[in-house]
């Protein structure tokens, strides 16, 4: 407890040292770096103590704060959720150091430039004039109009590294709390902090926009959490966790906590400003409010359930019902999306429906008894948080990477990275290949879990009860063929064919400083593949802690699963046999004989150009076509005319339809109704001195009467 | 034992299905057709020759069709054959060849991405497309299945079969999981009516396209792919219409080899007596076979 304590001191005071010494850019940014880096492997010792062991620490303090005490504990969940977030967090961060860096010289704001306006298919350059179009060429002319400005403008990245450092504190503050207020008060910080790295470039008004959209929403998910907290505590007096008890309002607070936790896990409809804030902030930024962060809101629902007692099944079928809803429009907005940035924003929302579907089949599992449902879908939904952190991280690390070299995140204007990236290339196709749970990787071990668990619910409950079953087998087979498609898209036009631009065709790889993490994290996500047994078991490891919601003598039935898991590795080992076996033979069959390179067959034509190849937009088309009814892309089209036509242009964009028909009509409705109140604001300082005369006078005779 | 002879049997046969398929259309077609062994020498003169990379192509491209031959050939491990069980069986066996499947896709459309070639980038949208919904109606199909026989892994799904399971009670489940999978069958093997094996136009095709820029050992590679992709694929469809359990294992692989060869038949007669849907049409299909899944789950649940 000491130790995390220490690391957690030294990741304040090196955060606040880079802000100090922020004038001498280099300084700050190794001050910064390092204290993280170091604190997080400081921070990593007890964390997997608490887990080898199964020993739990507490650190209880009496503080000058009402009701209850400075009171912090680790226990095998606390320590499950901090492995990745010290892990991603540290990887990030030297990420981070080399990316600010490279992104500084450069003068920034090439990052964002397209951030949340998508084009494809541009026939005629320059076509869009008015600036909320940012697009094309036009984008491209304008935000290198911007160059001067923003080049002069000096970043500080000491302050970057501050906010990143109370960020990472935060987290672990938040997953350590066993007090309400005590919790409170991370949780806030962890929002500001974020919000002022997401606020990195706020010179693009785009930026701001993200950013306040998160602020706005991140605090209205407080406001949840703090009814939450008000109402767990009533009957004792107190906000330390310890006292917590059941009550007859748990189904309350389980739709508090649902509403609350969920907007900070950014689960529809509460997801609207993930796509925003995600992508606006600088990569590292992003990797680590994906990977980690959001399950902070995933880590407060499951503490949460552990007060609340026994679940009724209404719990679990809420969950699974919210977590299918997310996975699929989140995979299927995602589809849709023309900046890469954005799209892995909205496989975060796809993901954490996924965990969401597996903590709700554990719940049912609960709810009906069934043992070994609610280990695999709370272990799987467990699982796949740590396997979220790792390729997710990795996806945005890597989007980061090409956004750096080829200067732009729209994936239309990209292409044929791989040979000018290859490190950078392999890295995201491993990470694509984990994200759409495809063996032999991370992702189809958690996701094998769930799925067991679903299967296991579809031909062991009752009647109409095993429908929760059939709902999440459909609902993850339609999300994972979904995300094939979409990923497939993601890494072939990006890394794949010919460059479709010439700042494209410029890339080069990134330096070390971003490699060696991505390569880091690929081969974690490798590992957990291939170690699934391993993984398997450190996760029950967090059993223990859900001991009041999981009520089970738990060993056989791990034991039996991780038995069944051997014989997965058993496979997946074979196959990697045969893959070598394989390419040996290809490698000795085509020895000695020719092996010649000519262009790409393109049925007789002799002169295609990389603008021919298929682009993003039209790969997805069918999907998006098929899905139309919820998506609602736009589509402005200007169809070539004459016989000579000059000019022509396509464009489709895809808003996400929440904000669009439940959000902006309820933000304007509320608007409306308090501009009913105008009146009140005539701008004369002598009514407002009545205001304030009358109002006094008011509580007076209150006080008084 | 026997469980080994039938891997060797999908190892050696599965291209000799596709010659029934070929030989059943060429009779429908008044014509004498191709040799029944054809496929085996085109993979023979495939093997022997050199290749021919485009220059646009990276090692993505060659490794398309290591990964999805490997990946098929590890799915043979966990599928039983009629009433044959698979050398390995677990609870979620299904999941890896179902995602075994997945990865041999995902590695196929990126191989046609990595050619910059817009008539691969069709195929290949296509392709995923279609799978993406095909996905659903393969494994509620297969959770119907393990729901009516109380087991979640492949082998305990498809035995105690016995083929008046078909006429009697829970027959109508069974018929339904049988019409979805045939659906599947036909799509992830781009048969007739959703794809043509046979056409001539880059345009049309789905999956032929994606395998336009392949040549020598890697093309021999991604037929032979194909050829046992139809094979697994088919196993599970046998496995329902021709449940033998005759106490003999040895006797039980015949049946359940006659059968796939019955049902490369079948789909020859469907290839000869239907025409191909029109792409826009193909969704509706795919949707129904996970509509004829989730009728006989919620069937099997009473």
């Amino acid at each position: 407890m000491l130790l995390i304590l220490a690391s957690l001191l030294l990741m304040v005071a090196s955060g606040a040292a880079a802000l100090v010494t922020s004038a001498r850019e280099r300084l700050s940014k190794v001050i910064g770096v390092t204290g993280l880096v170091t604190s997080c492997i400081i921070g990593l010792a007890p964390a997997l103590h608490v887990l080898w062991t199964g020993r739990e620490e507490a650190f209880i303090r009496p503080w000058s704060v009402p009701m209850g005490s400075f009171s912090i504990g680790l226990d095998g969940l606390s320590a499950f959720f901090l492995l990745p977030i010290l892990v991603l967090s540290a990887l990030a961060a030297v990420y981070g150091g080399a990316y600010l860096q490279a992104h500084h010289h450069k003068g920034g704001g090439h990052d964002v430039s397209h951030a949340t306006r998508d084009g494809s298919a541009f026939f005629h350059p320059g076509e869009s004039e008015d600036g909320e179009r940012e697009q094309g060429q036009g984008a491209r002319e304008r935000s290198e109009n911007r160059g001067p400005a923003t080049g002069n403008l000096i970043r500080k990245p000491g302050a970057s590294w501050f906010f990143y450092n109370l960020l990472v504190a935060s987290m672990i503050m938040v997953i350590m709390a066993r007090n309400g207020v005590l919790f409170l008060i991370a949780w806030e910080v962890m929002a500001i902090a974020s919000y002022f790295l997401v606020m990195y470039e706020d010179e693009s008004a785009l930026v701001r926009k993200a950013g306040s959209t998160y602020l706005i929403a991140t605090h209205c998910g407080t406001a949840f959490l703090l009814a939450l907290f008000i109402l767990l505590g009533r009957q004792s007096g107190s906000l330390d966790f310890s006292t917590f008890e059941a009550s007859g309002l748990s189904g309350v607070a389980f739709l508090m906590a649902l509403v609350g936790f969920g907007t900070k896990a950014g689960l529809v409809p509460l997801h609207v400003w993930l796509p925003e804030a995600h992508p606006a902030a600088p990569s590292h930024v992003s990797a680590v409010m994906s990977g980690v962060m959001i399950k902070t809101g995933i880590y407060g629902l499951i503490r949460t359930l552990t007060f609340l007692g026994p679940p009724p099944p209404w719990w679990g079928w809420t969950l699974i019902g919210i977590g299918a809803i997310s996975g699929i429009l989140g995979v299927l907005f995602a589809l849709a999306q023309h900046d890469l940035k954005r799209l892995l924003a909205y496989h975060s929302v796809e993901n954490i429906g996924i965990i969401t579907l597996g903590l709700g089949l554990g719940l049912l599992g609960v709810s009906y008894d069934q043992p070994l449902i609610a280990v695999l879908g709370f272990a799987g939904g467990l699982l796949h948080v740590v396997n979220h952190a790792l390729f997710k991280g990795l996806l945005f690390l890597g989007a980061g990477a090409v956004a750096h070299a080829a200067q732009t995140r729209e994936i239309d204007r990209l292409g044929g990275l791989l040979r000018r990236m290859p490190w950078t290339g392999a890295a995201f196709l491993i990470g694509s290949v984990a994200i759409c749970g495809l063996p032999p990787l991370n992702g189809f071990v958690s996701e094998f879990l769930i799925y067991v668990g679903a299967f296991e619910a579809t031909s062991s409950l009752m009647g109409p009860t095993a429908v929760s079953g059939m709902l999440i087998v459909g609902a993850l087979a339609l999300i994972g063929g979904l995300a094939t498609a979409c990923f497939t898209k993601a890494f072939g036009i990006v890394f794949l064919g010919e460059p479709r631009t010439d700042d494209a065709a410029r890339a080069v790889e990134v330096t070390a400083g971003m490699r060696i993490p991505l390569m880091v994290l690929a081969a974690c996500c490798a590992a957990i593949g291939l170690l699934a047994p391993l993984a398997f078991t450190i996760t029950t490891r967090s059993f223990p802690s859900l001991a009041n919601l999981l009520p089970y003598d738990a060993p056989v039935l791990i034991h039996q699963a991780a038995g069944m898991m051997r014989v997965v590795v058993l496979c997946l080992s074979s196959f990697l046999l045969l893959l070598s076996m394989l390419f040996i033979i290809r490698h000795k069959l085509l020895s000695g004989r020719s092996v010649e390179k000519t262009v790409t067959w393109d049925c007789g034509y002799a002169a295609p150009t990389s603008r021919m190849q298929y682009t993003a937009s039209s790969y997805a088309q069918p999907l998006t076509q098929l899905f139309h009814f919820i998506l609602r892309t736009h589509r402005d089209f200007s169809p070539p005319q004459g016989f000579f036509p000059e000019s022509a242009a396509l464009s489709t964009h895809t808003q996400d339809a929440f904000e669009e028909e439940v959000y902006r009509p309820l933000f304007q409705g509320v608007g409306r109704l308090l501009s009913r109140l105008r009146w009140l604001q005539s701008g004369r300082i002598q009514l407002y001195v009545l205001y304030i005369a009358l109002t006094l006078l008011i509580l007076l005779m209150w006080k008084l009467g | 034992m026997i469980s080994i002879i039938h891997i060797l049997f999908a190892v050696l046969l599965a291209p000799l299905a596709l010659g029934v398929i070929n030989r059943t259309k060429a009779i429908f077609a008044g014509r004498r057709g191709q040799p029944l062994l054809q496929l085996y020498w085109d993979l023979f003169k495939l093997l022997r020759k050199g290749a021919v990379y485009s220059r646009t192509t990276t090692w993505v491209f060659s490794a398309g069709p290591l990964v999805s031959l490997a990946a098929v050939l590890t799915s043979l491990l966990v599928v039983p054959f009629g009433g044959v069980r698979a050398l390995l069986a677990f609870p979620g066996d299904l999941l890896l060849l179902a995602y075994l499947l997945g990865l041999m896709r995902f590695f196929t459309v990126i191989a046609a991405l990595d050619t910059g070639s817009s008539f691969e980038g069709m195929g290949a949208s296509r392709e995923v497309t279609f799978s993406a919904l095909a996905e659903p109606a393969l494994l509620l199909g297969l959770a119907a299945m393990g729901r009516r026989a109380g087991s979640l892994s492949l082998s305990g799904m498809y035995s105690g079969m016995m083929p008046s399971d078909l006429v009697h009670h829970g027959g109508p489940v069974l018929i339904l999981v049988a019409a979805a999978f045939l659906v599947v069958f036909l799509a992830e093997n781009a048969r007739i009516p959703i794809d043509d094996p046979d056409t001539h136009l880059e345009l049309t095709m789905i999956h032929e396209v994606m395998a336009l820029d392949h040549g020598g050992p890697d093309f021999a590679f991604i037929q032979y792919a194909a050829a046992l992709k139809m094979w697994v694929l088919g196993a599970l469809l046998i496995g329902i219409l021709v449940p033998m359990h005759t106490g003999l294992p040895p006797l039980d692989v015949v049946a359940a080899l006659i059968g796939m060869f019955l049902l490369a038949a079948a789909t020859g007669v469907i290839e000869s007596t239907m025409a191909r849907l029109r792409i826009l049409r193909v969704p509706q299909l795919l949707v129904a076979a996970s509509v004829l899944s989730m009728l006989a789950l919620v069937l099997v649940l009473d």
